[in-house]
């Protein structure tokens, strides 16, 4: 290629003979142009280094040991219900011609729960992060788009259509929406028999704004059956998705926060979702009191192809969230490397500084 | 048709004859036999696009480039399988890309365009039918008579037919081709002279025939065939009378010329074909670690692919009820499907090849490199020069040299010639004060720097000459005047210099004033030694006044004298002499040759040759350019011979070079010896330290130079290349192959013998040849073990070849070449870096080299500080931009062993996209473009530094991998931090609501995000306000991006997965601390490598570093810094040292002890006083 200029000819290259215009070409002394800007120059060495890797360390564990006693005095139980073992109340459950299962598992808190418990059901070996999986849905349908209502993504296959009517909600993440239903009763004493039923609060365990912005139902002003008679309810649902909380209105259709629950899919194929709030009654009582308590199950939710395990999980909760030693542990561990750190790195400051002083004499 | 096409496309060459056939004023012959050449208009085109063909053909350019092309497979790849990441998150960033270049390049075209215009349109005027045409410069054709007038510039290749002057000759100055500022005559041929009008022209009927179009300016041949009442007179043309496009006309009011060659076939367009692309090292790195990315690319994708097929052969997690298939899905082909799997992990993780970092490393080599041409130092005051960067891809290449090779003359001196001495007839005479005085072992002459020949009234007295003490007897003395007179002379005619002064132009007509001192007189000259001499000839008494019509007037002791110019031959580098054939007035017919000794000596049979060989040998032992003074004396029948054999070499048009050089030959001969001159050339500022600091750098320096070997060995030795102390191998005048070889072997026995003092290596051209041909690998040998090599009487392109030989020698390093002059064009072209001295013999070593400087002292600022900083500064780019991909895709990769290896992403595709465009790019590039990792005063001082980048240290395969396992390392940090911390998925909000998969891969990419970015700052040694800026900016821009792109539903996207996951993720207090310390934890790594590497085994450039932060304290306290002082103990010495109060004053001295390269170089120990009194 040319990478000729045809300017040369113009300009006639440098000047030419002596004479030209007293223009110097003497470049700016500005600090930028001449590089010499004003600067700060950090060196990292083990004098500066020292300092900072004990204040980590001293700032480090104190976190970790307060983050890990936190994490300590969050009172949590799991309970296991898929009912594969055949001892177990569910095992029954799992035979698939058994329709709507019942079972019933009795378990002990030891220590009371106090502050608001939260009840979560727990799947593991589900992906709900296959990709396949995770893109199966239509946004502007949940948002209440009158078209996407009727005309679903194309990613919903092959859950977009049913006997020719749109699904709605359409997807695999919403077909497949959990629907095992959960009760858990307080046994008073040995003698009494009757339980008593604690009170789960369903609303609240969504995000505020999938419940009140992401999710919407389709505008107007008909019944919410109106809105959704030209669709059709998910293949493996048994009820329409105006049926979904038939109690309360403002839980019901697409923002019934069950399932935006559900609809936000887990990062990892064990996770946990939020079921139900058990609000703290009182500062005398303990919200979940120790003692005998049984779990009703309604089992609906087959997990037993793949391998899966359904848990029902019992916790209370701190400002950092759930009971995790992880992070406390950690903290602890960086900081005490980090002060460890510091230590060696005196020691062998001090000994390069020796063996540099006769070095220093060998000049 | 099929022919044009071929043409167009380059499969044909468009000429198939070897001469164009040109008619003048296209007046074709009226029989109709002659098929018309076609010929090119006179149209300059140097835009690269039309608006027609910019777009597919930019498009075309941009994706010949293997990056982009690659880019472009993926973009494919993505619009057409059923890809995880949607074609924009590629496809947007190779858009941003290509539209970023095609704008720069339109616009440069842009400017081309205008400038191509300006050129074409500008009026010029054509004998056309009679009279004068005013037209435009690209409607000349060839054949066309065109009219120049005064410092106009020529629009085409014209051959001169007529100038305003009667011996139809002109002046034109060709500085805009070649640099050179003198003025140059050409000349027509005496039939087409005369034809000074318009009308005149009218009747003029001739045909040129010539070479077809050939790039080399000073080679023109042709003929003209004029036909005069019926007779056709043949005349030769040479370069004499073809004015070039883009000279200038000057001193002349017009002239007339005929376009032989016009637009892109002239030779300046010729020349401007674009150069060679150099490639830095630093880029050849480059694209091995592209390679090897792409390896892991690759492999990363087969193994998700095979384990993907492993993992789902069971149909429960290949398709669980709850996950079915679509019938499409099912019922591909299972190939089809392998493929596409593959090709989809492929795109998924294709992120960590960093589509930016090519626009990055362009942009900060085109910007960095105007730091060069900005810096005060490197700028000459007196010649009004300014560093000039003609090619931005090599900066960091400067930081790489390992091999100088330079010139001599004009580069090392300053090629300003000084006549010094001179010896006329075996005799020595020096210039004192403006006179020769006689010196040498003549015991009488002692009496006093007597004038002789010393000024223009002394000598019209003969009686005073035999006053003078030479010893002399009355015979010879006039004998000896004779001798004198004649040297002077030939002297003063033996030359090409040009006299620009208005008033000479008459001086064949008017009297001439005897009375005008020679200072008036502004000689012009190619060559400074000429010039030198010239002028020494006149300071002599014997002046040259000019040349007019042929004729050369030289003013002796007063009188004016013409010789008749009969002929010039002219110089070459392979005759290493020029003569010219003059009549004296007396009638006789003179050859006075001018050249080098052992050009001269040879072909000389009388004269005193014994004693003029060794004073020229003495003269050279002082570092004194010589030249050789000859004459012949022509009989009558011997002329005629000579202007016969002239004549046809002349005007033969094939191998006309060889009949050249075979009359030359034939005409050079018998020469009588005069004598021979000595002119010296002074070393330039700083050349010493210049070389002594090279050499510290561990780079070694060679002198090449056209120079004899004692004139090159003494300027070697006063310019500090070769040192008293060193040892001086010598290998010259070998002759024989054998002998060569012989010599080579016990050289290298006697540098394996004694191994401590430096060595020094003379080579001479003709030895160079045999020692390249048969004896390569020996002759490295010894070369590489000298630290100092000089190759003198050397051709233009065996300086060339020695670096060549050197660049593919098996340690293959870097070479720089430095040099000012034509010849050494070659090699600057051929060094991995040519740098050009823009000196006084023209601008052409500038223009085609990489980098131009003023005076060769400037090289040590460039390489060591501005090489230095931007072989730093690219080399962390570089290496920070295949981590900072490595730590973005990892994760990802990870991820997929969790999720079935089913193409998940883990971070959302506006993550995906504006990772490298945004969050990351500026803290990187800016550092790129200001870091200063030591300050320069300590890199300039201190030339050892600069070993420690150099073989490309920092993009080492052992630095690549650091880098490469820090990535994975922090990746592994970020994923798997997030996965503990989410742990059984436990809720980290105080609310008890789950996050799902975005907001983990929302922290992951947090963590990232600020990771890579304090990772750049740790690597930052020069924060200035920029740094802190964009650093700071680019986490916030992050954090404020989130947001807003969080907040809001988009109305034109698919999916809204991170609607408010960012906001949910920050209202959470175990994120906050997970982010804190999962940071913490990627840094810590790395501060720990970096301060037991510092404490364990300092580079000298962190020492010195060390040094220079603790003596900008300046250790005032002396209590602390003082080596003796005891009652410090070691603790409260180190928090001393922490508060940097203390310098530790024994680091800078404990420097030059502890690097084992300088045990043995002796210019170091001079150097370390100095270092330790830093404290």
């Amino acid at each position: 290629a040319m990478n000729y200029s045809a300017k040369d000819e113009v300009d006639g290259g440098p000047a030419g003979p002596p004479g030209g215009a007293a223009k110097t070409r003497r470049p700016d002394n500005t600090a930028f142009k001449q590089q010499r800007l004003p600067a700060w120059q950090p060196i990292l060495t083990a004098g500066t280094v020292l300092p900072t890797f004990f204040i980590i360390g001293l700032i480090f564990i104190p976190i970790g040991i307060g983050i890990f006693v936190t994490s300590n005095n969050i009172r949590e139980i799991e309970i296991d219900y898929t009912g594969t073992e055949p001892s177990s109340p569910c095992n029954k459950c799992l035979s698939p011609n058994v329709t709507s299962c019942a079972c019933t598992i009795n378990f002990t808190l030891k220590q009371s729960f106090e502050g608001n418990v939260f009840m979560y059901y727990g799947l593991s070996n589900f992906y709900q992060n296959h990709r396949r999986y995770v893109k199966s849905r239509d946004d502007s349908q949940l948002n209440g788009d009158p078209s996407a209502l009727l005309n679903p993504s194309k990613e919903c296959e092959p859950y977009r259509r049913n006997e020719d009517r749109p699904i709605a909600p359409c997807g695999a993440i919403a077909n497949s929406m959990f629907n095992d239903t959960l009760e858990l009763y307080l046994v008073a004493n040995e003698s009494d028999p009757k339980p008593i039923p604690i009170p789960l609060k369903k609303k609240g365990i969504a995000w505020w704004t999938d419940k009140n912005v992401k999710f919407r139902n389709p505008p107007g002003k008909e019944s919410l059956e109106e809105k959704f008679k030209d669709t059709i309810k998910p293949v493996n649902w048994h009820k329409a998705v105006y049926e979904l909380d038939p109690e309360d209105e403002s839980n019901n259709g697409f923002i019934n926060e069950d399932f935006i629950v559900w609809m936000r899919t887990a990062a990892l194929p064990t996770f946990r979702k939020l079921y139900r709030l058990i609000e703290r009654r009182d500062d005398l009582h303990p919200t979940l009191p120790a003692g005998q308590y049984f779990l009703n199950i309604t089992y609906n939710y087959p997990v037993h192809s793949f391998d899966g395990r359904k848990r029902m999980i019992l916790s209370t909760i701190s400002w950092m969230g759930g009971k995790n030693p992880f992070l406390g542990i950690a903290y602890i561990t960086i900081g005490s490397i980090s002060f460890l750190l510091g230590v060696v790195l005196l020691v062998i400051n001090h000994k390069y500084r020796n063996s540099s002083n006769t070095a220093d004499i060998t000049i | 048709m099929w022919r044009w096409v071929r043409q167009q496309l380059g499969f044909d060459p468009p000429h198939q004859s070897d001469t164009r056939t040109i008619y003048i004023a296209n007046r074709f012959p009226q029989n109709g036999l002659y098929t018309p050449q076609k010929f090119i208009d006179n149209r300059i085109i140097s835009s690269k696009y039309t608006i027609w063909n910019f777009v597919p053909k930019n498009l075309f350019e941009q994706f010949r480039r293997v990056a982009n092309f690659y880019f472009l497979i993926i973009f494919l790849v993505q619009l057409m399988i059923d890809t995880p990441t949607s074609p924009i998150t590629s496809g947007l960033p190779l858009f941003f890309v290509i539209t970023v270049t095609a704008i720069k390049q339109g616009y440069e075209d842009w400017l081309r365009h205008n400038s191509d215009n300006e050129v074409n349109g500008a009026p010029v005027y054509v004998v056309r039918s009679g009279g004068l045409v005013k037209t435009r410069s690209k409607n000349i054709r060839v054949g066309d008579i065109v009219r120049i007038a005064k410092d106009e510039i020529f629009p085409a290749d014209l051959v001169l037919l007529s100038s305003d002057r009667l011996d139809g000759s002109c002046h034109v100055t060709t500085a805009s081709l070649d640099g050179e500022t003198n003025l140059k005559t050409h000349v027509s041929v005496p039939e087409t002279a005369v034809l000074q009008t318009v009308a005149n022209l009218d009747s003029l009927i001739a045909v040129i025939e010539c070479q077809q179009p050939e790039a080399d300016l000073y080679r023109f041949m042709g003929r003209m065939i004029i036909t005069q009442q019926m007779e056709e007179i043949v005349r030769p043309l040479g370069p004499e009378s073809l004015l070039l496009r883009g000279a200038r006309l000057k001193n002349t009011k017009e002239i007339f010329g005929v376009a032989v060659y016009t637009g892109m076939e002239t030779k300046m367009a010729l020349n401007y074909k674009s150069k060679s692309q150099k490639r830095s090292a630093v880029e050849k790195s480059m694209n091995t670690f592209l390679i090897i990315y792409l390896i892991i690319l690759i492999s990363e994708a087969i193994i998700s692919t095979i384990l993907k097929y492993t993992w789902q052969a069971e149909e429960k997690w290949d398709e669980p009820w709850y996950n079915q298939k679509t019938e499409h899905q099912r019922n591909s082909s299972k190939i089809l499907r392998f493929i596409s799997d593959f090709l989809a992990f492929l795109v998924l993780y294709n992120f960590i090849i960093p589509i930016s970092l090519y626009v990055t490393v362009e942009m900060q080599k085109f910007l960095g490199s105007f730091f060069i041409g900005w810096d005060l130092d490197l700028y000459h005051e007196e010649s009004d020069q300014k560093a000039q960067v003609n090619t931005s891809d090599l900066n960091e290449e400067l930081g790489q040299v390992e091999y100088v090779f330079t010139d001599k003359t004009g580069t090392l001196t300053e090629n300003e010639m000084q006549f010094r001495e001179c010896s006329i007839n075996g005799l020595k005479y020096q210039e004192i004060n403006g006179k020769l005085v006689p010196e040498g072992p003549s015991p009488d002459s002692t009496e006093g720097e007597v004038p002789f020949l010393g000024s223009l009234s002394h000598l019209s007295n003969s009686a005073h000459l035999t006053a003078t003490s030479l010893r002399t007897s009355p015979e010879s003395e006039t004998e000896l005047i004779k001798e004198h007179d004649l040297f002077f002379k030939a002297v003063s005619l033996c030359h090409t210099v040009q006299i620009s002064n208005v008033q000479t132009d008459g001086i064949g007509d008017g009297p001439w004033q005897p009375n005008l001192a020679p200072a008036q007189l502004e000689y012009y000259a190619s060559s400074p030694d000429e010039k030198a001499l010239v002028e020494a000839a006149a300071r002599a008494g014997i002046i040259f006044v000019g040349i007019s019509e042929e004729t050369m007037e030289v003013k002796v002791l007063g009188r004016l004298e013409r010789y008749k110019l009969l002929h010039i031959l002219e110089f070459d580098s392979d005759r290493r002499r020029m003569s010219v054939i003059v009549q004296a007035p007396s009638g006789e017919k003179l050859l006075f040759a001018k050249g080098a000794e052992s050009s001269i000596l040879p072909k000389c049979i009388g004269g005193e040759i014994a004693k003029t060989r060794i004073h020229v040998d003495e003269f050279a032992l002082k570092g004194l350019r010589t030249l050789c003074i000859a004459y012949r004396q022509f009989t009558a029948k011997e002329y005629e011979d000579v202007d016969r054999r002239l004549f046809e070499a002349r005007t033969a048009l094939q191998h006309r070079e060889e009949k050249l050089a075979d009359a030359f030959q034939y005409i050079e001969k018998d020469l009588i010896l005069l004598g021979a001159t000595a002119v010296e050339d002074r070393l330039q500022d700083k050349v010493r330290e210049t070389i002594e600091a090279l050499r510290m750098a561990g780079i070694k320096v060679w002198v090449l130079t056209g120079d004899k070997h004692e004139t090159a060995v003494s300027v070697s030795l006063s310019c500090g290349h070769f040192h008293r102390t060193m040892n001086i191998l010598e290998l010259i005048n070998q002759k024989s192959d054998s002998g060569c070889a012989e010599q080579l072997r016990q050289l290298a026995r006697r540098i394996t013998e004694d191994h401590v003092i430096q060595h020094g290596l003379v080579v001479d051209g003709t030895s160079l040849s045999l020692a390249l041909r048969e004896h390569e690998k020996l002759f490295m040998e010894v070369c590489r073990n000298c630290s100092a090599v000089l190759c003198c009487r050397m051709a233009p392109l065996q300086k060339a070849k020695v670096i060549r030989l050197i660049k593919i020698s098996p340690e293959k390093p870097i070479t720089l070449a430095v040099g000012d002059g034509a010849n050494d064009v070659s090699m600057i072209q051929e060094a991995h870096v040519g740098i050009g001295i823009m000196g006084k013999e023209g601008r052409q070593a500038a223009r085609n080299s990489d980098y131009a400087i003023a005076r060769f002292k400037f090289l040590s600022k460039l390489l060591f500080v501005h090489g230095h900083f931007y072989y730093i500064r690219i080399a962390t780019l570089v290496q920070y931009f295949f981590y900072k991909n490595v730590c973005f895709i990892t994760p990802q990769f990870l991820y997929q062993f969790y999720c079935l290896f089913s193409q998940q992403t883990l971070y959302d595709s506006v993550y995906l996209t504006l990772y490298n465009i945004c969050f990351t790019s500026l803290p990187v590039l800016i550092y790129s473009l200001v870091e200063q990792h030591i300050d320069p005063h300590v890199l300039q001082s201190k030339p050892t530094l600069y070993r420690d980048i150099s073989k490309n240290g920092l993009l080492s395969i052992k630095a690549f991998l650091y880098w490469t396992v820090l990535g994975f390392s922090h990746a592994f940090i970020f994923f798997f931090g997030s996965y503990f911390l989410v742990g059984k998925d436990t809720s980290l909000l105080g609310n008890g609501q789950m996050f799902g998969n975005w907001t983990f891969g929302t922290l992951v990419f947090t963590v990232m995000v600020i990771t890579v970015t304090v990772k750049m700052a740790l690597e930052t040694h020069f924060w200035t306000w920029i740094n802190h800026l964009v650093t700071w900016g680019s986490i916030i821009f992050y954090f404020i991006f989130s947001l807003f792109y969080g907040g809001i539903l988009w109305p034109f996207l698919g999916s809204q997965n991170m609607y408010f996951v960012f906001i949910q993720l920050l209202s959470s207090g175990s994120a906050w601390f997970a982010i804190l310390l999962m940071v913490v934890t990627c840094l810590f790594i790395d501060v720990v490598k970096k301060v037991f590497d510092r404490q364990l085994h300092p580079t000298s450039t962190e020492k010195a570093q060390l040094a220079e932060a603790h003596s900008s304290v300046k250790c005032l306290d002396s209590v602390c810094c003082f080596p003796g002082e005891t009652p410090c103990a070691s603790v409260g010495r180190m928090l001393e040292r922490v508060i940097g109060r203390c310098s530790p004053n024994h680091i800078s001295r404990l420097w030059n002890a502890s690097d084992p390269f300088y045990t043995n170089d002796r210019s170091i120990l001079t150097l370390s006083p100095m270092d330790s009194s830093t404290c």
